[in-house]
């Protein structure tokens, strides 16, 4: 049966004990927030609780929230078997941006994690092969942080104009 | 060469000057490196087939440097790549070649100012002979390159050879000969 998002945190937080945040949004699709250290077992409950089954994990991205000095990684899940959808948010701070990887829950995590890594600086524990996937593997830095700092030489080649 | 013509009563005799043949035959059999980078070499493929017909130029596409004349750099040079491209120009034989086709690999093109990947100018890493401008360029605009470079063939000379004077300052470490 279908579940709105609402739905879905009240009923993971009879599981969960109340840790799970849901968020309404002014405009778009709402969200839930979850801390690092439940992520996991949350992960595994989202795909193969019977009333959940999120077998599809669309999109994982990694943010930069450079006010806030942390970086995120947001999940888009669909169940293809219920029809519903989920975006469920985790947010690290900068100087330790540790998350827990799902690569082992759903395949897609592997490449899309490598990316949040790569242009984001996310460290995914966990992951089998957690190198960059875009960038050279000797490139500076991570490009899409929001206080990026291109370097100005690559393998003697100027990078600038 | 009105004398010499007539010394031979053979219609199967030509007489031309070495130079000139050479630089016919090879400006007729402009043999490119086949790979893309980008959407520009979308333009390119079509300038290969049947529509636009580069073949009627001589132009036809190798798969191997070793084997190849001229090097159409199509689309976006990322860094990742420049070292890449340097090494198949390397691997070219001389008298090599470069058309660099399409804004991205001219100048960076859209990724000029923002772009922390791409390299703004294949020119940075290899000589080039032909700038192709477009984004990406019709594939009109490819085989007037393709003419263009035709044209510098034609004009070049077999007693010097083709040495740009930067080239000639990394093999030699000197100022090349004329130079202020
Ligand atoms: S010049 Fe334009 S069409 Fe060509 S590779 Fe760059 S972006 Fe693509």
């Amino acid at each position: 049966m279908m579940m709105t998002t609402e739905e879905i945190t009240k009923y993971l937080n009879q599981r969960f004990e109340g840790k799970i945040e849901f968020i309404e949004a002014e405009v778009g699709e709402s969200w839930i927030t979850v801390s690092p250290s439940i992520l996991r077992e949350l992960a595994k409950t989202l795909r193969d609780d019977e009333k959940l089954r999120f077998n599809n994990l669309m999109c994982l991205s990694g943010v930069h929230y450079q006010k806030e000095n942390e970086l995120g990684v947001t999940y888009h899940l669909d169940s293809t078997i219920h029809r519903h959808k989920l975006v469920m948010k985790v947010r690290v701070p900068e100087e330790k941006p540790v998350v827990p990887s799902v690569e082992s829950l759903w395949k897609t995590a592997n490449w899309h994690e490598r990316e949040a890594y790569d242009l984001i600086g996310v460290t995914f524990r966990g992951h089998p092969d957690l190198r960059r996937i875009l960038t050279p593997q000797d490139w500076e830095g991570h490009p899409l942080r929001k206080d990026y700092e291109q370097q100005e030489t690559y393998h003697n080649v100027t990078t600038g104009i | 060469m009105g004398l010499l013509d007539k010394k031979y009563h053979d219609s199967n005799i030509i007489i031309v000057s070495l130079e000139s043949a050479l630089n016919w035959a090879r400006k007729s059999s402009l043999w490119y490196e086949q790979f893309g980078l980008a959407c520009c070499a979308i333009e390119m493929m079509a300038t290969a087939a049947s529509d636009y017909d580069f073949d009627r130029f001589g132009v036809i596409p190798r798969s191997s440097p070793r084997q190849a004349d001229v090097m159409i750099v199509a689309g976006t040079v990322t860094m990742k790549m420049a070292s890449r491209i340097e090494r198949l120009y390397e691997q070219m034989s001389e008298p090599r070649y470069v058309i660099s086709m399409g804004s991205c690999s001219n100048s960076g093109g859209p990724y000029w100012e923002h772009g922390y990947h791409v390299l703004k100018g294949v020119d940075k890493v290899i000589p080039v002979d032909v700038y192709v401008p477009g984004c990406p360029p019709r594939p009109e605009a490819l085989l007037e390159g393709f003419l263009k470079l035709q044209d510098r063939i034609t004009n070049e000379s077999i007693i010097e050879p083709k040495v740009s004077e930067e080239s000639e300052k990394k093999t030699t470490g000197k100022e090349p000969v004329g130079a202020e």
